[in-house]
């Protein structure tokens, strides 16, 4: 009996793994595939990955969709971890009654569902297009900038700020620091496995992000990856071993970040639970 | 004499000074949050709401009152769309979030072998943008696609079966998709909140002669209620807003039969002739939506213990 569960749990689990893992596998493989074989069900892999990639270099503008994505991303997890780290950490160091209740009025903005606020947003960005040509609509600036203060990382950073030795502030005072110079020189070190979290974090929404471009960038030379790949995959005449070159492509960094920084990567989803 | 109670008169002054400082500086600390969530986030919600009494064609808005709100009432889209919504949450969340408490209790098993591989490949869905999974959810769901391909050959259907293109199919195909992208992600929640219970309460419990399925009603589930009420409010949240799958695998369709809200208020403002008034409208009733459930979730779950 004890044996039959046994089996059974493995037995579930394996299926678990396989499904899981499927679409990863199939998307390795048809990228090696010419798109009959791909639609026709083969999965041993093929011999036509430069045939596809060379495809997609030509057909599609993929260089600059990665170099928009990375720019974006990039400058978004600085950006998003320089506020969200400042505010976290004023929140709770300097606390005050007042300070508490702008802290909660904050976080009720992470009720708000990005739909609901989408239009506004898009009208904005247009009313300052002719004024500010260079973050208005149809800008990368315009991509990143509603994304770069949210906050989750405000509530993130303070959660974690929870955990820091307050000593060390009073200690950097008494050697002379200025209390922003505390910040960048006692509290940015040492609190580096938060930062990782939080990067990981930020710049996994970026690389991901799909709505907001969609809105606000209409010219092919500011797509984005999800863009693009959204934009082959709607195509008529798909050819599937080159989209499946481009799904890996995206892929890739958000798997690597992961498989590099697992930790990291699950202490950020916890961070976001406890306190 | 005057040196001595001179002397007390700077240090308070500066120590004054640095107080006054200190309760200044901090703001320095919030002030670009409190300006960037006000303009981005709340501002934004105050013109939706504005906007939402507005009606017109692109920038020519005029005021309607409430019309916007009573236009909801009659508006078949919106009604599909808002019933397809509750149609994901209601049956897309919770069995998500059961088969991430089974997998997590399966894991949690010390004896269990090749656990760490396990979880990584349960977890991995996670890691895949939600453009990227849903392209090839889209294929492989697909009438020449694999997964027909595979109900075929094990006789499991005759026929290849219609996924995207039949109302009922398309929905489930959408309900398996999210769930494939987001159980692994969930069961991470569960399992470390598991590994930080008791281990002594469950040797009780079989002493005490529980089945492990009593264990995993009166023990596991109790000790994990904050951390599934955390997970189902954010899987809530999630759900009401879902669009990049949708756009992605059916594009609404077939007819408006996957249709989501968020899918509806991006058709209103940029497909159709847009509409921005009373595409806000439909926006607050997300909004709505949102604090509603979360408030339901909370109060069914309890007193926070």
């Amino acid at each position: 009996m004890k044996k039959l569960k046994r089996i059974f749990t493995y037995l579930f689990l394996s299926t678990a793994a396989l499904v899981s893992i499927f679409p990863f596998l199939w998307m390795l493989v048809s990228m090696t595939n010419k798109s009959v074989d791909v639609t026709g069900g083969r999965l041993i892999p093929g011999l036509h990955l430069m045939e596809n990639l060379n495809n997609l270099l030509e057909s599609t503008r993929i260089g600059t969709a990665l170099w928009n994505s990375f720019v974006i991303a990039i400058i978004t997890t600085v950006l998003t971890l320089l506020i969200g780290s400042l505010a976290g950490y004023g929140f709770e160091i300097y606390r005050t009654k007042g300070k508490d209740m702008i802290f909660n009025i904050l976080i009720l903005s992470m009720m708000i569902p990005f739909a609901a606020i989408m239009i506004p947003l898009y009208r904005l960005f247009g009313r300052i297009s002719a004024d500010a040509p260079l973050i208005g609509l149809d800008t990368l600036a315009a991509a990143f900038l509603p994304t770069i203060i949210t906050a989750f990382f405000i509530f993130f950073f303070r959660q974690n700020t929870k955990m820091f030795a307050k000593e060390l502030v009073e200690a950097g005072r008494i050697d002379g620091l200025s209390e922003l110079g505390i910040f960048f020189r006692i509290y940015v070190p040492t609190m580096k496995t938060t930062y990782a979290a939080a990067a990981i974090i930020a710049f996994m929404n970026s690389w991901n992000n799909y709505l907001w471009p969609l809105v606000v960038l209409q010219s092919p030379e500011n797509q984005t990856i999800p863009l693009l790949i959204s934009n082959l995959g709607a195509g008529y005449t798909p050819d599937y071993g080159v989209i499946m070159t481009a799904i890996v492509i995206a892929t890739l960094p958000t798997a690597l970040v992961f498989f590099l920084m697992q930790r990291y990567f699950v202490a950020g989803m916890m961070g976001s639970v406890k306190g | 004499m005057t040196q001595t109670t001179d002397k007390p008169n700077p240090k308070h002054q500066s120590t004054f000074m640095q107080r006054f400082k200190k309760k200044n500086i901090g703001w320095l600390f919030i002030i670009l949050s409190v300006l960037g969530i006000s303009l981005f986030y709340f501002y934004p919600m105050a013109q939706a709401l504005i906007l939402s009494l507005q009606s017109g064609m692109g920038a020519n808005l005029e005021f309607v009152g409430l019309d916007n709100y009573v236009r909801l009432f009659n508006d078949p889209t919106f009604i599909t769309a808002l019933t397809n919504t509750v149609i994901y949450l209601l049956i897309q969340v919770p069995l998500m979030i059961v088969l991430a408490l089974i997998f997590s209790v399966l894991l949690n098993d010390p004896t269990l072998k090749f656990k760490g591989f396990f979880r990584t490949a349960i977890f991995l869905p996670a890691v895949t943008s939600l453009v990227a999974y849903a392209v090839i959810f889209k294929y492989l769901f697909g009438n020449n696609g694999l997964i027909n391909d595979f109900l075929v050959d094990l006789n499991i259907i005759a026929e290849p079966l219609n996924w995207l293109s039949d109302p009922l199919l398309a929905k489930i195909t959408i309900v398996i998709a999210i769930t494939w992208r987001w159980t692994g992600y969930n069961m991470i929640f569960y399992l470390s909140a598991l590994q930080n219970v008791d281990k002594a309460l469950y040797e009780a419990a079989k002493i005490d002669g529980a089945t492990a399925i009593q264990q995993f009603f009166f023990i596991t589930i109790p000790l994990l209620k904050p951390i599934i009420l955390f997970t189902s409010i954010v899987s809530t949240i999630g759900t009401l807003q879902l669009f990049d799958e949708v756009m992605n695998i059916t594009s609404g369709g077939p007819g408006n039969a996957t249709m989501t809200i968020s899918m509806y208020i991006y058709n209103l403002s940029f497909e159709y002739t847009p509409d921005f008034g009373y595409a806000a409208t439909v926006s607050y009733v997300i909004l709505i939506l949102v604090i509603l459930l979360s408030f339901i979730q909370f109060k069914v779950a309890g007193d926070r213990d």
